[in-house]
């Protein structure tokens, strides 16, 4: 299945940036660990967005490779992740980002 | 090997001395004492014996020209000191003075000093001191003068400390090595003017440029002096410090708290001298300042006085001692300023032989006394230590003046040329001077040796005469203060005054330049002479004879002279309160100046400085570490607010 070729490379854009702008707006207003992560997903997917839409535009392959490699790169940081939120959980019994403040001064 | 060629071995070996002394101390602290004494008495011995040979083949050898052996040359660029050694009359006089009174008194040190703890310690400075001044005073150059004028001034320094576990030795000292800077400064600026001038400071390249240009140094140099005023000031303030003259005299009656052979060799033989053959030696340049000759002078016969009158009320032998020292000086610097060079250091010479014997004779008194050097707890003392008693008394007799002794020549020479030179005014106080010289050591004799014996118990039971290797030396400079002077008998007395003659060849003659320095030197009828003769005769007799009167019994005569005029003994007593007054105009003054600077400047402005930026410092990490909240969520923030800057800055 391909997009028509009418569709302009600004969609792409726009929806790239309000993808971003709603990830930014949760990582930096969700106290729960699990909701800043998927914020920051939201985020990368942002980025894959604006990459495949001026991949098409130049007519380059190379933008959909740094696709598949900020989906790898993201993968591996979700495990990581919730990993450490699992360990930090067994730990504290909570994810609330506001009261894991142990490293201040 | 001709004796003159080893010449350099005589200041070598004295410090090859103290240095295997010193490094057997460092590394074998066990060795026996009698290699100290072998090693301290043996170097100082051989050098005197490799000096008399010198003096020997200089004065029997067909050229009379100085010799001069040079080691070495120290260049930088085009301005060269040699390091090397001269022996003309005047070096000859002073090292024959040197290294055989410095040995006798070596010889007495191992005696004095055997029941002294750092007996090895004592040795390896005083053989230091004897190579310092042995340099001094054989240097051909004013800079190698200069070395071993700092070199004797250094050992002067750790002897008079040598006692360090005591308080007040070590505070002596460092009063000594003070005084004696400021001088030294002054020589310094001298040496400067000098090798500005010349480009050298070479005796022999100095003074016969001098001689021969004498209108140069009359031409104005600097505060409101001519060249060779400026240069004999600076010199003769130079010699104040070393040779304790007015105003820097205050030194060397604390100088007494070292060991006694000390005080003898150092601060009365030899050591002490060094200004006066400082101003011999440069003669030539006072010579063509007259002012300054005429302010030495001054300076010399008011310090011969002033030390004689605090002499006359001390009750600490050593003190008399140095105070009488202090004045003997202030004779010689009377000559020397006069113009009388010969004069000056033919007392120099009888002086060292009769002080040393006076100083070592006290030496063996104390020694006796276990340590006492009150005269008002000894007396009697002449039938304990008869050997002590007539070689003291010997001394005594030398200094006082008493004819056909030692001190009676080289005094006379002095008070001759102080009239001689129309200075009846200084003439007035020498000869008053020499009075109060005979009376305050009849004094000192009296009260030692004569009446009963005031000490404790214990200690008359102590009394002894000294072992030989202390009345030896003894012996020998009682010879000297008795024989010393016949080297100078006067014309007038059918001698050929055979010392000035002697000499002459080292005062510099500028009568073919400048016709009036010929004409100074008037003659007097010999009538006037025998006069002058009489009169300094009489003043040492009456001051002899009153003397005993007062105190020959063994009581305090001087007491009634001190209820009759209360104010004077008070001024006398406390030494004309000079140290009190230096306390509050110098050193108080000062000491607030440096607590300023320490309080004032360094602690606040320096250190201050210092701290501020530290504190700086700190206040700016206490605000910094506030941002660390530790909470995730304003990090992110800053980072995205970071994000935003930068795309603003990138994109603007």
């Amino acid at each position: 299945m391909s997009l028509p070729s009418s569709v302009p490379v600004s969609w792409f854009l726009v929806l790239a940036a309000l993808l971003f702008a709603i990830g930014i707006a949760g990582a930096l207003t969700r106290r729960n660990g699990i909701g800043i992560f998927l914020s920051i997903e939201l985020m990368l997917n942002a980025v894959n967005v604006a990459l495949v839409g001026y991949s098409r535009l130049l007519g380059e392959r190379t933008g959909q490779i740094m696709v598949l490699f900020v989906m790898a790169v993201a993968a591996a940081e979700a495990a990581v992740g919730l990993g450490l939120f699992i360990a930090v959980y067994r730990q504290r019994r909570t994810i609330d980002v506001n009261r894991l403040n142990l490293m201040r001064w | 090997m001709r004796p003159l060629d080893l010449l350099w071995l005589v200041p070598a070996l004295p410090i090859a001395g103290a240095a295997l002394n010193g490094l057997i101390c460092l590394f074998w602290p066990k060795a026996p004492k009698a290699t100290a004494t072998l090693i301290g008495v043996g170097f100082p011995g051989v050098s005197m014996l490799v000096a008399l040979a010198a003096i020997w083949q200089y004065l029997h050898g067909t050229n009379p020209a100085p010799f001069e052996q040079t080691l070495w040359s120290w260049t930088a660029g085009t301005f060269s000191i040699p390091i090397a050694f001269l022996l003309d009359p005047l070096s000859v006089v002073m090292l024959f003075i040197v290294t055989f009174v410095g040995f006798w008194i070596h010889v007495y040190s191992a005696g004095y000093m055997s029941h002294e703890p750092g007996y090895r310690r004592y040795f390896a400075y005083l053989n230091l001191f004897m190579g310092a001044m042995l340099l001094l005073i054989l240097a051909n150059n004013f800079l190698v003068m200069f070395v071993g004028w700092e070199g004797v001034g250094l050992c002067s320094y750790l002897l008079i400390g040598f006692y360090f576990d005591q308080s007040f030795p070590p505070q002596a000292g460092r009063k000594a090595f003070i005084v004696n800077r400021i001088g030294d400064f002054a020589f310094l600026v001298g040496m400067f003017a000098l090798a500005a001038k010349y480009g050298t400071l070479t005796y022999s390249k100095i003074f016969p440029v001098v001689v021969g240009a004498p209108e140069a140094l009359k031409e104005h140099y600097a505060l409101g002096l001519t060249f060779a005023g400026f240069v004999a000031l600076c010199f003769f303030i130079g010699a104040m410090g070393k040779s304790a003259q007015i105003p820097l005299y205050v030194w060397l009656p604390d100088a007494m708290a070292g060991p006694t052979p000390v005080s003898a060799l150092i601060h009365a033989a030899t050591m002490v001298t060094a200004g006066v053959y400082m101003v011999v030696r440069s003669n030539a340049i006072y010579q063509l300042a007259p002012e300054i000759g005429t302010f030495v002078a001054v300076i010399g016969a008011f310090t011969a006085i002033l030390a004689a009158s605090i002499g006359l009320v001390q009750n600490d032998i050593k003190k008399v001692l140095a105070y009488s020292t202090v004045s003997q000086l202030g004779y010689m610097f009377l000559a020397a300023g006069l113009g009388a060079y010969t004069a000056a250091v033919f007392h120099l010479g009888t002086h060292a032989f009769f002080k040393a014997l006076l100083f070592l004779g006290s030496g063996s008194v104390i020694h006796s006394m276990g340590g006492e050097q009150d005269m008002r707890k000894m007396g009697g003392l002449r039938k304990y230590m008869p050997i002590t008693f007539w070689t003291f008394a010997l001394g005594t007799a030398a200094i006082a003046g008493v004819p056909g002794l030692a001190g009676f020549f080289s005094k006379d020479e002095i008070l001759h040329n102080t009239a001689a030179t129309g200075h009846w005014g200084l003439f007035a106080i020498g000869l008053f001077t020499a009075g109060l010289t005979a009376f305050y050591m009849v004094r000192a004799v009296a009260m030692t040796f004569f009446g009963k014996f005031r000490g404790t118990h214990d200690q008359e039971h102590h009394l002894h005469e000294s072992p030989w290797v202390m009345t030896v030396p003894l012996l020998v400079l009682a010879a000297g203060a008795v024989g010393s002077g016949w080297v100078g008998i006067p014309e007038l007395l059918g001698g050929g005054n055979t010392f000035h003659h002697f000499l002459s060849p080292v005062i510099a003659d500028f009568s073919n330049r400048l016709p009036e320095h010929a004409a100074e030197q008037a003659e007097m009828a010999a009538s006037t002479e025998w006069l002058l003769l009489i009169a300094s005769v009489l003043a040492g007799l009456i001051g002899i004879g009153y003397a005993f009167k007062l105190y020959g019994r063994g009581e305090f005569g001087g007491a009634v002279w001190a209820k009759r005029f209360p104010a004077v003994y008070r001024l006398l007593d406390h030494k004309y309160w000079v140290d009190e007054i230096y306390d509050r105009l110098i050193i108080r003054p000062l000491g607030a100046f440096s607590r300023f600077l320490w309080k004032g400047f360094d602690d606040t402005i320096v250190d201050g400085s210092v701290r501020a930026l530290a504190w700086a410092t700190e206040l700016t990490a206490e605000g910094g570490r506030l941002s660390t909240t530790g909470n995730v969520r304003s990090y992110a923030l800053y980072f995205f607010l970071g994000v935003l800057g930068l795309f603003w800055w990138i994109l603007r």
